[in-house]
């Protein structure tokens, strides 16, 4: 058997071994979870339009991510958030919560391996390329308004 | 009853953005961290196309609680960054408008880390 053979008979195993998402129970699962969560990041902004009327929007949505991000990170420290993400899929990793899960998931996991080579380095393994991505393309917009706002 | 449409607007619109990302990941078996610099991608995207104002002003939190609200605020901060500043408004709107979400997401994390031990997966 070569290399090429040997390589697509074990891709066709791990093709077999994979645990199949079976579809339509985690569509409407995402579904359901990830409206929830939004519906609660809009309790606490109207909570918050309530409490601090003089917040401009922007500040109010601002506070609103925070809090929705301390709770994910909070519930990703206990081990909840996990249990949702895997019954959720899609609904926990799209709102801004599956952000600040991903940085506060393998900062925990990799806390073993030391506070600067665990923690501070293995937190941006998926929000690095979220924040790479996210900062390359807004300067690629604001260059683009600069040269429009030039004419 | 007016809030109760809103609500609904929101369960909807945020909900099946998430299905969209979930829909993604069973066709594609793309990962996680692709799902999410897609999802930023198209925030800039329509913050930049003018169109997300529109969207926001109904859907509220279903657009801003998931992570395009996160791309739309960086697009909007450079756009208004360079409108006040100029040329050096390319480099300090994005970050500036993100500031509170990415420092609260990096410093929680650092906290919760130091703070509970690794849960073994199952």
């Amino acid at each position: 058997m070569d290399d090429k053979q040997r390589n697509e008979a074990y891709n066709q195993y791990v093709k077999a071994k994979i645990p199949k998402t079976r579809a339509w129970p985690s569509l409407f699962n995402s579904f359901w979870v990830g409206g929830v969560i939004c519906l609660i990041g809009q309790a606490i902004n109207d909570l918050l339009k309530l409490a601090f009327p003089m917040l401009s929007q922007q500040t109010n949505w601002t506070l609103t991510l925070i809090i929705l991000i301390f709770i994910a990170s909070f519930l990703t420290g206990i081990g909840v958030y996990d249990q949702i993400g895997k019954f959720a899929g899609g609904g926990s990793i799209v709102p801004i919560t599956g952000f600040s899960n991903s940085i506060t998931s393998p900062s925990i996991e990799f806390k073993s391996e030391g506070i600067i080579y665990g923690i501070c380095v293995k937190m941006f393994t998926i929000a690095g390329p979220v924040i790479v991505f996210g900062v390359a393309s807004s300067m690629v917009v604001g260059f683009i308004y600069w040269i429009i706002s030039l004419f | 009853m007016k809030i109760f449409l809103d609500y609904l607007w929101v369960f909807l619109i945020g909900g099946t953005i998430c299905m969209i990302g979930e829909l993604l990941i069973i066709t594609t078996n793309i990962t996680s961290a692709r799902i999410l610099v897609t999802f930023v991608l198209i925030g800039v995207f329509l913050e930049a196309i003018g169109v997300f104002d529109y969207i926001s002003d109904f859907a509220k939190a279903g657009i801003n609680v998931p992570i395009i609200g996160f791309g739309a605020s960086l697009a909007k901060g450079a756009i208004g960054a360079v409108e006040t500043h100029g040329f050096l408004g390319i480099f300090t709107g994005g970050l500036t408008a993100t500031a509170g979400g990415i420092a609260a997401a990096i410093g929680f994390a650092f906290l919760f880390a130091l703070i509970f031990k690794s849960h073994t997966k199952k």
